[in-house]
C-alpha cells in the first residue's frame, strides 16, 4: 500500500492529456499526450512549426488550450472534467499551479524599469511574500551561482545578451519553481555567449532537482542534460527514447532526416 | 512714445483684471490637467481590459466625451442641467467639462500607449505569477508611461488653450478678459500679441516640464541620460557609443 505521499510524487508532475490546440483554422497540436516524471529533464526538438514551443507556452497558461487537459503534480491547470463536463478551473487554483512554474524566454523579457537585483527579487517579494532581506540574500546567490555577482546593480539595457538572459534565469529560479520551462533560450545569442548560458543551465541541471521541460536546437545540450529526448513532427511525438538511443540509433525515418540535417550544421 | 505710453496706461488699468484672467487660466490648465490625467489612466485600463463589462463602459465613455464639442457639453452642463437637477457653479462645470473631454482623448493616448509594451513583457509577469494590479503598477505601466508621454503633453497644451471656451458659461479666463481690453482700446495687434505671447509661454513651461519627465521616464528604462546630465550647465558629452543589445519584439496586444 503506497503512502498517501508516496502515490502523490508517484504522479507525474506534468501531464498533458488529448491536448488539441488551434490557432484559427490550423491546428498546431492533436490529441498529444504525454507525461513528465518528477525532477526529470525532457527536451522537446523537432522542426520548427511543430509545435514545440506552444507545449511550453500552455503549460505556463500564455495560451489558451483549444482542448484537452494539462495537469501539474495531478491537478489540472486549465480545464477539468466535472459531472462529465469539461469546465475552466478556478483562478485560484491556476494561480497556485503557475507559482510551481517557471519559464525562460527566448527573448529573456527582463522589465527594463528595474535594475538586475529589482528584477529578480520583485515577483519573491510580491508573489511568494519574502521579506526585502531574505528575497535580496537569494538573488545575491543565485547572481553568484549565474556568474554575475558584480552585475546586481546594473540595468538590463547594460548587458550583453548572454548576460541578460542569465539573469532571468535566475529570475525564474529566485521563485523556487518545481518546474522550469526553457523556451529556445539561446537562439537569440551570439554564438560565442551560447556558451554561457548552456553552462549555467547544466549547472542548475546538476545540482537541483528541478523538472525541466526544454525546447531547444542545441543538440550536444539535449543530449548532455536531458533523460528522455521526444521529437516532435506535424503537431504531435513520434519517437520517445533516452538522449543515447535518439542521437546514435533513431527508430524513426522523420527523426533521421531531422538530426541529419540539424548535426551537419554543427 | 507716446502711443506706447497710453497703452501702458491701458494696461495698468486693466492689469488686475487681466491678471485675475490669466490666473483662472492657469488654474483651469492644472486642475483639468491632473484630473483629466487621473481619467485618461482609468478609462485607458477600462478599455485595454478583456471583460466586456469593463471595456465597454469605458468605450461608451470615450466616444461620447470625444465625439461631442466641449462647447456643447459646457452649454448642456451649465445651461440645460439645472432644468432636470442640480445646478453646478461655473468652475464646476468648466473643470467637469474639461476633464472628460481631455481625459477621453487622454484615454486613448494611455490604451495605445499599454498595448504598445511588448508582448514578451506581459508574458514575463504571467510566468512570474503575478497579479493584475501588481504588473501593471510595477512593470506595464512605467514602461507605457514613456511611451504616452508626448501625447499627453500635446493634449495638455490643447487643453490650455481650449480653456478659453468657458467664457461661455461667465467665466472671465484670460482670452475673455483680452477681449474685454479690446473694447475699451483700439489696439488690437498689441492686444492680439500680448495673447499670443501669453499663450505661447504658458504652453513653453508646459512641454519643457513635460520634456523632463519624458527624459526621466526614458532614463529609468535604460534610455538617454538622467536629468541630472540634463539639467547639468555643462552638457557630458558621451563619447563610448553604446552597444544596442535590445532585441525588437512584438508589441503586446489588448490585455
Amino acid at each position: 500500500m503506497p503512502t498517501p505521499t508516496e502515490s502523490y510524487t508517484a504522479q507525474p508532475v506534468i501531464e498533458f492529456r488529448d491536448v488539441e490546440k488551434r490557432f484559427g483554422d490550423k491546428t498546431v497540436l492533436k490529441d498529444l499526450n504525454f507525461s513528465v516524471e518528477r525532477g526529470e529533464r525532457v527536451t522537446l526538438i523537432g522542426p520548427s512549426g511543430s509545435g514545440k514551443t506552444t507545449i511550453l507556452r500552455l503549460a505556463m497558461t500564455l495560451e489558451h488550450l483549444t482542448d484537452g487537459y494539462i495537469f501539474i503534480g495531478g491537478e489540472p491547470l486549465v480545464y477539468e472534467e466535472r459531472n462529465g463536463r469539461r469546465v475552466p478551473v478556478s483562478k485560484r487554483q491556476q494561480k497556485d499551479l503557475r507559482t510551481r512554474i517557471g519559464m525562460v524566454f527566448q527573448q529573456f523579457n527582463l522589465f527594463p524599469n528595474m535594475t538586475v537585483i529589482e528584477n529578480i527579487i520583485e515577483a519573491p517579494i510580491h508573489v511568494l511574500g519574502l521579506s526585502k532581506q531574505d528575497a535580496r540574500a537569494r538573488a545575491h546567490d543565485l547572481l553568484e551561482k549565474v556568474g554575475l555577482p558584480e552585475k546586481a546593480d546594473a540595468h538590463p539595457s547594460e548587458l550583453s545578451g548572454g548576460q541578460q538572459q542569465r539573469v532571468a534565469i535566475a529570475r525564474a529560479l529566485a521563485m523556487d519553481p518545481e518546474i522550469l520551462l526553457l523556451d529556445e533560450v539561446t537562439s537569440a545569442l551570439d554564438p560565442e555567449v551560447v556558451v554561457e548560458v548552456l553552462k549555467v543551465l547544466r549547472d542548475v541541471a546538476e545540482n537541483t532537482d528541478v523538472t525541466m521541460l526544454i525546447v531547444t536546437h542545441e543538440m550536444s545540450f539535449a543530449r548532455d542534460v536531458s533523460h528522455r529526448v521526444m521529437m516532435f513532427d506535424g503537431g504531435n511525438v513520434i519517437e520517445t527514447a533516452d538522449p543515447e538511443t535518439i542521437f546514435t540509433n533513431p527508430s524513426h525515418q522523420r527523426t533521421k532526416e531531422f538530426l541529419s540535417a540539424v548535426l551537419r550544421d554543427t | 512714445m507716446r502711443v506706447l505710453v497710453n497703452y501702458l496706461d491701458a494696461l495698468s488699468m486693466h492689469g488686475p483684471r487681466l491678471w485675475d484672467g490669466l490666473l483662472l487660466t492657469i488654474q483651469l490648465t492644472i486642475i483639468s490637467g491632473l484630473l483629466a490625467f487621473v481619467v485618461s489612466v482609468v478609462l485607458g485600463l477600462m478599455a485595454g481590459s478583456r471583460k466586456w463589462f469593463v471595456r465597454i463602459p469605458a468605450r461608451f465613455i470615450i466616444e461620447f466625451f470625444r465625439g461631442t464639442s466641449l462647447l456643447v457639453q459646457l452649454m448642456w452642463l451649465f445651461y440645460v442641467l439645472p432644468l432636470f437637477g442640480p445646478s453646478l457653479g461655473a468652475m464646476l462645470v468648466a473643470v467637469f467639462a474639461l476633464t472628460l473631454n481631455y481625459g477621453a482623448y487622454g484615454a486613448e493616448a494611455v490604451r495605445a500607449s499599454l498595448t504598445s509594451v511588448p508582448q514578451g513583457q506581459w508574458e514575463a509577469t504571467v510566468a512570474l505569477s503575478m497579479s493584475w494590479p501588481h504588473k501593471i503598477r510595477r512593470v506595464i505601466f512605467p514602461q507605457a508611461w514613456a511611451l504616452m508621454l508626448p501625447s499627453l503633453t500635446n493634449l495638455w497644451v490643447h487643453l490650455l488653450k481650449g480653456s478659453s471656451i468657458v467664457y461661455i458659461i461667465g467665466m472671465s479666463e484670460f482670452t475673455f478678459e483680452l477681449l474685454q481690453l479690446r473694447r475699451t482700446t483700439d489696439w488690437f495687434f498689441s492686444l492680439a500679441v500680448v495673447g499670443l505671447i501669453v499663450y505661447f509661454l504658458i504652453a513653453l513651461v508646459l512641454t519643457q516640464l513635460m520634456r523632463l519627465l519624458e527624459a526621466r521616464a526614458k532614463h529609468k528604462l535604460g534610455m538617454g541620460p538622467s536629468l541630472k546630465e540634463i539639467l547639468s550647465p555643462v552638457p557630458k558629452i558621451d563619447t563610448t557609443p553604446t552597444k544596442d543589445t535590445s532585441v525588437s519584439q512584438p508589441a503586446g496586444g489588448v490585455r
